[in-house]
């Protein structure tokens, strides 16, 4: 099922009568979700994207735009007429129901036509219990359940009806790292099984785009950018995108483009074919910087870290924004402790820069 | 001792400080518990002294006095009867009520407020105007030689809609018409307890279950049986408990309506309590049947409460 979101506007009334001042939770929102595919809200917190979350799901009603499924214009639809399974960020199980009781629980609720019988109900629940692998765990309740079965119960409730479209709200955040890893691979394995379009929140990127389709950025109440999430990383639109995404963040330096030439510094670093002569903000990805006794760029050395497979090599800039720069290259590349200064050259793929005022990527 | 949380050198210490509250204990708790024990067990015991020219002794003479009194089993019977008409309808009527008012949005603090004010008041007062509602006081319990006044709010709502004046509790009024007052009087005096309990019970009820309940389409009948009765299951099941403790001791309710008599002008004493009993019996100079009914009150509360609890062990979830 195809998910469009049309100018989805989410306005918060003021708490306080006296001042008028309005929360603009959601601002705008143009998505359009391919049907079948995994998409993930990303942002900071208090961006909107559980707002938006829980707009398609019919909870919160929109203050303004609209929402389609398919051909369906289901803005005004309340939660049980849209067909969505929403799965809860502390999974929401009903504590005094088995397993199977709370699966069983929104079948139940079926009336006139969809009605099901017993046996139908019984087979659809195991079914979809051992889809998610818990169907050994049917008579347990749910405070006899680990964290991680506790998540796939809550998955098997909100797939037993079959949606139309699945809801994860911040589906991995009250699992631990380990368990985190695992049941993210789960929920990807789950929703190719099942192919039901997918929307799920998250505030952490790592697992954004480690499994879905497609990511939207969010800041604000406001998109800041959708793609796939390799495309996104390698191709931010602006400084906030740029920033958000990537373990260990990217390196902003204060830098200048004269004569179609980047200078961080007095340093020119890069060739910027067609870019005016301006003041820009510089983002250099760490894996964009390259060792090199003769590099563009230099650097101050502060420390080099050793961790296995990778060296990431600390330093300073007078131009960095950051406190640090920090530049990661591949182990076998030696480099001396004792020295002041550690030079670079910078990758064209892996360095941006921006707009000092818009903070809008410029393409070179 | 080493790991002791007080040490032994100064253990007499951790006992001056918790003295006073000791000594109050065992004066005014301990000491009163074990001597009904022994007053009920003890014979011919009148105010300190044996009944004229007999000797004290032991035995469970009380005990079957008080079994083959009429009016024991009459104070025992209102009381049974009592408790099973009032606790499930005001538990009932409570979790109605506190599901409404957690829903209302607007006034809901002051309906609150106004639903919690019984509990604040009087019970002897609030008798009495129970006691005005249902018959007026013009000739405030009647007597044999007056006219019996059957008037009061209840009397005119009923005339209004057609029906015939009931004589409630005046004189020569019915045990049912008695009865009937008395249950909703209890009722409407139980609300307000149960009702704060079940709304903080409510209150503490996490939202996402309901989010869930409408996500999945569940009907309100079904949420309210299927989610918030099990949910709220502990604090009905304490309200249900204390209610019936509270109902075994049922007293100043019935001195509340019908005065010290404790039935109408005809036929005094006839809505008695166990509690009743006790005290009419201490009046009357018989502590140890006094104290041997308190103790098959006890005994009657703790197998109440044991069933209750038994009860609750296979409703009551996680």
């Amino acid at each position: 099922m195809e998910v469009v979101l049309k100018d989805l506007t989410k306005i918060f009334p003021s708490r306080n009568k006296k001042s008028s001042e309005e929360v603009v939770a959601v601002n705008k929102v143009n998505i359009t979700i391919p049907d079948g595919k995994l998409i993930g809200l990303l942002g900071p917190s208090g961006c909107g994207k559980s707002t938006t979350l829980y707009m398609i799901s019919g909870l919160q009603k929109p203050s303004g735009g609209q929402i389609f499924f398919g051909e369906d214009d289901v803005t005004e639809l309340s939660p049980e007429h849209r067909g969505v399974g929403l799965v809860f960020q502390n999974y929401a199980l009903y504590p005094h129901l088995t397993v199977k009781q709370n699966i069983l629980f929104p079948l139940q609720n079926l009336k006139g036509e969809d009605k099901l019988s017993k046996e139908e109900m019984l087979a659809r629940a195991y079914e979809v219990a051992k889809l998610v692998q818990i169907d050994d765990l049917m008579n347990r309740k749910p405070s006899e359940l680990s964290g991680g079965q506790q998540q796939r119960v809550a998955i098997a409730r909100a797939l037993v009806k079959m949606p139309r479209v699945l809801l994860l709200d911040e589906p991995l955040s009250n699992l631990d790292a380990r368990l985190r890893l695992q049941t993210r691979e789960e929920i990807r394995r789950i929703q190719k099984a099942t192919k039901i379009t997918t929307v799920f929140v998250t505030h952490d990127q790592e697992e954004a785009l480690s499994i879905s389709d497609y990511i939207v950025v969010m800041k604000l109440g406001v998109v800041q950018q959708i793609g796939k999430p390799q495309a996104v990383y390698d191709s931010p639109e602006n400084l906030f995108v740029a920033k958000f995404l990537g373990t260990p963040p990217i390196n902003v330096l204060n830098g200048r483009v004269q004569n179609e030439t980047l200078y961080i510094g007095f340093d020119a670093v890069l060739k910027t074919p067609g870019v005016k002569d301006q003041d820009v903000y510089v983002g250099v990805r760490p894996e964009g910087f390259v060792l090199a006794e003769d590099g563009a760029l230099t650097c101050k050395l502060n420390a080099v870290e050793v961790m296995g497979r990778d060296v990431s090599v600390v330093c300073t800039n007078e131009a960095s924004v950051n406190p640090v720069i920090r530049a990661i290259i591949n182990a076998e590349n030696t480099i001396d402790e004792e020295k002041e200064t550690v030079r670079f050259n910078l990758k064209a793929n892996k360095t941006f820069i921006f707009n000092k005022e818009t903070e809008e990527r410029i393409f070179f | 001792m080493a790991n002791s949380i007080v040490n032994s050198k100064t253990q007499w210490k951790a006992w001056l400080y918790l003295a006073p509250a000791i000594v109050l204990l065992l004066v005014f708790t301990v000491w009163p518990i074990i001597n009904t024990v022994r007053m009920a067990f003890l014979e011919n015991y009148s105010g300190l002294k044996a009944v004229g020219g007999m000797t004290f002794k032991f035995g469970i003479g009380n005990f079957l006095k008080v079994v083959q009194y009429q009016r024991f089993v009459n104070c025992l019977k209102n009381t049974i009867i009592l408790c099973i008409l009032t606790v499930p309808v005001s538990t009932i009527l409570a979790l109605l009520i506190a599901v409404c008012l957690n829903s209302i949005k607007f006034l809901g603090k002051a309906l609150q407020t106004v639903f919690f004010l019984p509990y604040v008041t009087n019970s002897i007062a609030i008798g009495m105007v129970f006691a005005a509602m249902f018959n007026i006081v013009g000739s405030f319990y009647g007597t044999e030689n007056e006219i019996v006044v059957t008037a009061g709010i209840v009397n005119n709502i009923i005339e209004f809609f057609g029906g015939e004046h009931i004589n409630w509790i005046n004189y020569g009024s019915t045990y049912a018409a008695n009865i009937a007052v008395m249950a909703i009087y209890i009722i409407w005096n139980a609300l307000p307890f149960k009702i704060l309990i079940l709304l903080g019970g409510l209150q503490s009820v996490n939202k996402q279950y309901y989010d869930a309940a409408k996500v999945d389409g569940t009907s309100r009948r079904r949420i309210f049986t299927r989610i918030t009765v099990p949910l709220l299951s502990p604090m009905i099941s304490y309200v249900v408990i204390t209610g019936f403790i509270g109902g075994f001791k049922e007293y100043t309710s019935i001195v509340g309506i019908f005065g010290e008599k404790m039935g109408p002008a005809n036929d005094a004493g006839r809505l008695n309590t166990m509690v009743g009993f006790i005290y009419d019996a201490l009046a009357a100079n018989n502590q140890g049947r006094a104290s041997a009914a308190a103790l098959i009150l006890f005994g009657i509360i703790l197998i109440v409460t044991l069933i209750n609890l038994q009860v609750s062990k296979k409703r009551v979830h996680y």
